[in-house]
C-alpha cells in the first residue's frame, strides 16, 4: 500500500541522486560540492580527531541549557501573562519592544558583557527565544475557554486550582507545539552566535573550515546539524504525545 | 424557607457599544426539592439568571439568598450544567466527574468509589476511562451530569442542558433527569426554551418575557410522578402546555410588531 512517509522517503533519495549526480558526474568542482563518500570520510576523520564529538557536544550542550532556561521562566510567566490584565500591563511594553529587536544586534553586547565562553552562547540563545515564546505562551493561556473556567469554579476550584487543574493543561499541547518551534530558532540562535566568536561547537567549525577552505568539512558540520535538528523534532513529537494523550491537535499529525 | 431566593434581581451589562439591560426585577422562589423550570425567549436573560445564582456574574441590583444567607461567588454548593459543553478533554470519563472531589481533597479510594456511583446513574459504566472526544452529545451530557451530582451539591442549575440533542436522545435524558433527581433529592433550577421539556421536567414553570428579562407568570405543574415521556398525551399536559404557549405567543408579537415599527420609522435612509 502507498503511504504518505513512501513520498517522504522518495524525495530524500532524490534529492540524494541528485548530489551524487553532480559530485561524481563530476559537473561541480569538489571545492563547492564535495561528493558524499568524500563528507563521509571527513565525518571518520573528525571522530579520529576527537571533535566530531566535542563539537556536537558543546553545541548541544549550549542549546539545551539556554533553550531550557528560556522555557522554565518563559512557560510560567506566559501562563500568568495570558490571563492577568495586570501582569500584562507591566509587563507588555518591556517584551514587546525587546522582541523586536534582532538577537543578531545583541550578540557584540553579549560578548562585551561576558566573553566568548558558554556563558555567552546561553545568553544568545536565551534572549532569542524567551521573549518570543513568553508571548506565544500568553496566547496559548489566553485562549482557555472561558467555560472550563467557569466549569471549574462552580466545581469549587479556587484560582490555584484553576490554574493546576485547567490552566495548565488545557495549554500543555500549545505549550509543546510552541517549544518545539522555538527549539529551532534556538538552534540558528546557537549558530550565528558560534560564527562570530567561539573556541568550539558547530558552527565554530564551518567558519573555520571556510577559512581553509575544508568544504568538506563545511558540509560534514551543516550534515551534523540537520541531522540533530530532525532528532530534536522527533524526540518533541514523541513527547508530546506522551504528555497529552488525549489531544489530536498537539504533536503534528500523524 | 425557601431554599433559593431571587430578590428584585436587575441585571445590565456595560459593552462598547452602550448598555444592554439584560434582566429587569426578577424575583422568584424556589422550595427545597423543588424542580423549577425557567422558561423564555431566546436572548432574555436566562444564562444570565443562572449565572448569577452561579456566583459567576455579579447583579446590578438585588441579590440572591441561598438557604437565607446571600450568594457572593461561586461555590461547590451550587452546581451547574451548562448548555455548552464542557468536560475537561483532558481528564477521562472518571477523571472528570472526581473532579470536584479532587478540589476538595478526598481521598483517591473514596473519590473512585464515588464516581462509580455517578458514573453508573447516568448509564455510563464501562465509559470510565475514555477520553470526553469519543463520547457522543448525550454521553457528554451525562457525563456533565454526573460531574456535578457527583460533588453533591445543594442546588442543582442546569442552563439548556439537552438544548444540541436530537429529539430522541433529549426525551431518554428527561426521564434519566427526573430518575436521578429522585434519587439523589436535590433542589434543580433549569432553563430551556422547549415547552415540552418545561412542563414534563418541572413542579414549577416560570415565563420569562422579552429583554430585559422580567418573570411574566409562575404556572404550577401538578401532574402526578414518576413521570415518563406518555404524559404528553393527557390534556392536563396539553392544556398547561398551550397555556405557555399562548404567553409566549404574546411576546413574540410584540417582539415582531416592535421590529416592524421600527423598520417603519427608520426607512433606507436615517
Ligand atoms: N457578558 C455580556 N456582555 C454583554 N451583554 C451580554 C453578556 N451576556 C449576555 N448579554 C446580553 O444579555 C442578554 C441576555 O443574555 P442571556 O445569555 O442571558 O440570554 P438567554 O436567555 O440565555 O439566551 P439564549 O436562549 O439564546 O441562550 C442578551 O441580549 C445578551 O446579548
Ligand atoms: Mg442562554
Amino acid at each position: 500500500m502507498f503511504r504518505v512517509h513512501h513520498l517522504t522517503i522518495l524525495t530524500t533519495a532524490i534529492l540524494f541522486g541528485i548530489w551524487c549526480l553532480l559530485t561524481y558526474g563530476g559537473i561541480v568542482s569538489p571545492l563547492f560540492l564535495p561528493s558524499p563518500s568524500a563528507v563521509v570520510l571527513e565525518l571518520v576523520d573528525l571522530y579520529r580527531e576527537g571533535l566530531l564529538i566535542k563539537y556536537t557536544w558543546d553545541s548541544v550542550y549550549r542549546v539545551t541549557v539556554g533553550f531550557l532556561l528560556a522555557a522554565v521562566t518563559a512557560v510560567p510567566l506566559g501562563l500568568v501573562l495570558g490571563r492577568s490584565r495586570i501582569v500584562e500591563a507591566i509587563t507588555q511594553p518591556f517584551i514587546e519592544f525587546v522582541r523586536y529587536l534582532p538577537v543578531v544586534a545583541l550578540v557584540p553586547l553579549t560578548i562585551l558583557y561576558l566573553g566568548i565562553g558558554d556563558i555567552q552562547k546561553v545568553a544568545v540563545i536565551f534572549l532569542g527565544t524567551f521573549f518570543q515564546l513568553v508571548l506565544m505562551i500568553a496566547d496559548v493561556s489566553a485562549s482557555v475557554p472561558r467555560d472550563f473556567i467557569r466549569a471549574s469554579a462552580t466545581l469549587g476550584a479556587n484560582t490555584y486550582q484553576v490554574y493546576r487543574y485547567v490552566i495548565i493543561p488545557c495549554s500543555l499541547p500549545g505549550i509543546m507545539d510552541n517549544l518545539r518551534i522555538t527549539i529551532g530558532w534556538a538552534w540558528t540562535y546557537l549558530v550565528v552566535a558560534e560564527l562570530v566568536a567561539a573556541n568550539s561547537g558547530l558552527g565554530f567549525m564551518i567558519l573555520r573550515s571556510q577559512r581553509f577552505l575544508q568544504t568538506d568539512r563545511i558540509f560534514a558540520g551543516l550534515l551534523i546539524i540537520g541531522l540533530l535538528g530532525v532528532l530534536t523534532d522527533w524526540l518533541f513529537r514523541k513527547l508530546t504525545k506522551l504528555v497529552v494523550p488525549w489531544s489530536e491537535k498537539a504533536g503534528g499529525k500523524s | 424557607m425557601s431554599k433559593l431566593e431571587i430578590r428584585n434581581v436587575s441585571k445590565t451589562f456595560e459593552t462598547r457599544y452602550g448598555k444592554v439591560e439584560a434582566l429587569k426585577d426578577v424575583s422568584l422562589q424556589i422550595a427545597p426539592n423543588e424542580f423549577a423550570v425557567i422558561v423564555g425567549p431566546s436572548g432574555c436573560g436566562k444564562s444570565t439568571i443562572l449565572n448569577i445564582v452561579a456566583g459567576l456574574e455579579k447583579t446590578t441590583s438585588g441579590t440572591v439568598l441561598m438557604d437565607g444567607k446571600e450568594i457572593t461567588g461561586p461555590g461547590a454548593d451550587r452546581g451547574m450544567v451548562f448548555q455548552s459543553y464542557t468536560l475537561f478533554p483532558w481528564y477521562t470519563v472518571r477523571k472528570n466527574v472526581e473532579f470536584g472531589l479532587l478540589i476538595r481533597g478526598v481521598p483517591a479510594d473514596e473519590r473512585r468509589r464515588i464516581a462509580e456511583h455517578y458514573i453508573e446513574m447516568v448509564g455510563l459504566k464501562g465509559f470510565e476511562e475514555i477520553y470526553p472526544s469519543g463520547l457522543s452529545g448525550g454521553m457528554k451530557q451525562r457525563v456533565a451530569i454526573a460531574r456535578a451530582l457527583a460533588n453533591n451539591p445543594e442546588v442543582l442549575l442546569m442552563d439548556e442542558p439537552f438544548g444540541a440533542l436530537d429529539a430522541q436522545t433529549r426525551v431518554v435524558m428527561q426521564e434519566l433527569l427526573l430518575e436521578i433527581w429522585e434519587q439523589a433529592q436535590t433542589t434543580i433550577l433549569f432553563i430551556t426554551h422547549d415547552i415540552d421539556e418545561a412542563v414534563f421536567l418541572a413542579d414549577t414553570v416560570y415565563v420569562m418575557s422579552r429583554r430585559p428579562g422580567t418573570i411574566k407568570a409562575r404556572i404550577s405543574v401538578n401532574l402526578p410522578r414518576p413521570r415518563n415521556h406518555k404524559i404528553y398525551e393527557t390534556p392536563e399536559f396539553i392544556s398547561l402546555k398551550s397555556q405557555i404557549v399562548d404567553l409566549l405567543w404574546e411576546e413574540s408579537v410584540q417582539a415582531a410588531t416592535e421590529t416592524q415599527i421600527q423598520e417603519t420609522n427608520g426607512g433606507m435612509f436615517r
